[in-house]
């Protein structure tokens, strides 16, 4: 009888163990193995680009607050969802993804087509006071990332971690990391200056202007895309 | 709790430890808790860099599940393990290690999640080297809880001992699969997997944390702690049997669900489907197992609060291992994912199923470890009912405010284009986020009075051990 079988396996500690081990790891080796190796689980989606230094600085600092906690970026295949958001996540857009940040909950809405949806004074006012543009949100008021100058010191590092990861960054890539860094942080500085915004000495610097530049990413290998239905029906964002 | 080691037999200075430590971590935890649902509802309590939600909902999350839950968990089986092997653990000096680098790396967490230092990977947030300060507490776990065993007295293992030892082997598998990450430097670093893979393998990880964090170890408990409160076998050896191993067989194939509609290939995710489907039964197995052990014993739960604890945690758990599946089905997660209706379900099974064990677990252990019996008994009473009054007042809320949140989304008007903005859905929950902070404050304050019962317990009870002797049990008498 298989129930007395097993008073013998409750009697044998490893085998018991080596058995609960065997049970535990099916499961994973099934669903983590194959998708490495069955073609079709990545669709290469035309335009995704590594992040430029300032974009992956800004990436983190979203990681570091803890965007990802209320914002997901992950659009489902529903007409009700493209309406609202764009075009739906496609697999090849997450190569260059360490780690993934499709989140688990819209506390906030989607963010994965933001790139382009609104200028960047928009974002900096909205950064500094969300009540301030949309008076119901309930963000927190990120004011403190225009005060704290980016750091730029790790820059070169990150790339270089990422390219033995397999980031497609050239020698000059890390090399002029901060420059190029720089160069986009005044490129978007510039942006705000003709959206009516005054900036200080370190709001030129600072680190609202790497989480915009990484923002305006968000969905940026879509936008070729024709917008379809959205701009027919207008529906609200 | 002055001399720790006053058991001669067995470590129980450990499981002091444990206990006392996983109660605080719980209260802390619940607080910010309770700081971060009142911050959803008023945005200006939200405060500086360091404690506006997305930073503190990690660490909100962390100390419930790696401070409360695993605590228990953690003084639970040590008790559990050396009667059961009728053996003290291998080592006294690993045992203490075990608890203080846990209580240490518990302390960093919460201050490196504060400061940002994050993975971002729900509950597997913590940095590079706090990873590696977790595998080594774990590992110490595993040699102290399996070298019990290798030297045991006893030649068959009881169950409980079989959800803990899966709970071993099991997470310190996910744990580090999950964490393979490439250090940046000393605060950061990037994930070995990208995207999709990313993603498919942190929810691996994320739902069998679910599963072998807040499942198999509390299952563990239950086996060992709700037969010895109700003085009863556990009601079928048989079903334990076939329920745990259809259980920790079943569980790991669930991940995918958290990724319905994604990238994800679709074989996956109608894999992850199918499995949480099957986990209803396994997990109703427990269930019954558990319930049925107190046929014939049902007028002592009328009057025994633990078992009152014991009871309802139970049906928050088939409640919820039936909700869950139900959630799996693609066609109610179109509508549940990204809702706080998520957020329903698992309060309802954190605060119901695994708190409320937990709770019961302490009330059996504390008086047995301090030698006395609790201060108050209806003071235990009352935490019962004030901990179920809580969960109703948070759970109910937050299921209304997912629905009505799927619902906004999802409507169109006649001509096809959306009815709602995304902030008409966040105003429209408002009043639902404000009821829910008042049951997580109820909920709370069920565990203070827990706090305060259990202090005034330790101090009659160390009153009643005389220097360096072992107390006779039962010897104070409670109130």
């Amino acid at each position: 009888m298989a129930f007395e079988r097993h008073r013998r396996l409750e009697a044998n500690a490893v085998l018991l163990s080596l058995l609960t081990f065997g049970a535990v790891a099916v499961g994973g080796l099934v669903l983590l193995i194959p998708p490495y190796f069955l073609t079709g689980t990545i669709e290469p989606v035309a335009g995704v680009t590594p992040y430029s230094p300032l974009e992956l600085e800004g990436r983190d600092i979203y990681i570091r607050e803890g965007c990802n906690v209320c914002h997901s970026q992950e659009v489902r295949p529903f007409k009700t969802e493209t309406d609202r958001y764009g075009a739906y996540s496609l697999a090849g857009e997450g190569v260059y993804d360490r780690p993934f940040l499709w989140g688990s909950r819209r506390t906030g809405p989607d963010l994965a087509r933001v790139g382009g949806k609104y200028p960047p004074s928009w974002h900096w006012l909205h950064f500094h006071n969300p009540r301030d543009v949309e008076p119901r949100s309930n963000m927190p008021a990120f004011a403190f990332l225009a005060a704290t100058e980016l750091d730029l010191s790790e820059t070169v590092h990150k790339l270089e971690v990422l390219r033995s990861l397999g980031h497609p960054y050239s020698d000059a890539d890390v090399a002029g990391a901060v420059t190029s860094a720089r160069a986009q942080m005044a490129e978007i500085a510039g942006k705000l200056r003709a959206g009516g915004i005054a900036l200080s000495p370190v709001e030129e610097h600072c680190e609202t202007l790497a989480v915009i530049a990484y923002l305006e990413t968000l969905g940026r290998a879509l936008r070729s895309e024709p917008p379809a239905r959205v701009a027919l029906q207008g529906g609200a964002p | 709790m002055a001399d720790f080691d006053v058991d001669e037999t067995y470590d129980m200075g450990v499981v002091r430890g444990f206990a006392l430590s996983a109660l605080i971590w719980g209260i802390v935890g619940m607080a910010v808790g309770l700081l971060i649902a009142l911050q959803l509802a008023w945005p200006e309590l939200n405060a500086g860099p360091y404690f506006h939600f997305g930073r503190l909902r990690p660490v909100h999350t962390n100390v419930v599940i790696f401070g409360f839950t695993l605590g228990v968990v953690f003084a639970g089986s040590y008790y559990a393990v050396q009667r059961l092997c009728r053996r003290r653990l291998p080592s006294d000096f690993l045992a203490r290690l075990h608890l203080w680098l846990w209580n240490a790396t518990l302390v960093v967490a919460g201050i490196t999640l504060v400061l940002g230092h994050t993975s971002s990977k729900e509950y597997a947030e913590l940095e590079w080297p706090l990873d590696i300060a977790v595998v080594v507490m774990w590992v110490i776990y595993g040699v102290n809880f399996f070298g019990t065993i290798a030297r045991r007295r006893e030649r068959g293992l009881y169950a409980a001992l079989w959800f803990f030892g899966a709970t071993i082997i099991t997470i310190a598998m996910l744990y580090i699969f999950n964490n393979l990450e490439r250090p940046v430097s000393l605060w950061k670093s990037y994930s070995i997997y990208a995207g999709v893979h990313d993603a498919n393998i942190q929810w691996w990880y994320g739902h069998n944390a679910v599963g072998f964090v807040l499942t198999t170890p509390i299952l563990g408990l239950m086996y060992y702690f709700l037969p010895r409160q109700a003085e009863r076998p556990i009601y079928s050896h048989r079903l334990s049997i076939v329920h745990f191993w259809s259980l920790i067989f079943v569980y790991i194939w669930a991940g995918p669900h958290h990724l319905l509609f994604s990238p994800l290939p679709d074989w996956t995710q109608s894999l992850g489907t199918a499995f949480s489907i099957m986990l209803l039964l396994p997990s109703w197995g427990g269930m019954l197992n558990g319930l049925l052990t107190l046929r014939g014993a049902w007028s002592r739960v009328a009057t025994d609060p633990v078992l009152k604890m014991f009871v309802v945690g139970l049906t928050f758990y088939g409640m919820s291992t039936f909700e869950g599946p139900m959630m799996s089905i693609k066609t109610v997660n179109a509508l549940s994912h990204f809702t706080n209706w998520t957020i329903a379900h698992v309060h309802a099974g954190a605060l119901g199923w695994v708190a409320l064990t937990c709770f019961a677990t302490l009330y059996y252990l504390v008086p047995r470890l301090w030698h006395t019996q609790m201060w108050s008994q209806r003071l235990v009473e009352t935490h019962f009912w004030v901990a179920t009054l809580g969960i109703v007042l948070y759970v109910t809320p937050m299921w209304i405010s997912g629905v009505t949140q799927g619902l906004m989304w999802r409507a169109v008007n006649p001509d096809g284009s959306l009815t709602y903005t995304f902030a008409d859905s966040v105003a429209a929950i408002r009043v639902y986020d404000v009821i829910r902070a008042g049951g997580g404050a109820v909920f709370l304050s069920g565990a203070l009075l827990m706090l305060w019962n259990v202090s005034m317990t330790i101090r009659q009870g160390s009153a009643a051990i005389p220097a360096g002797g072992v107390a006779p049990v039962a010897a104070a008498g409670g109130r």
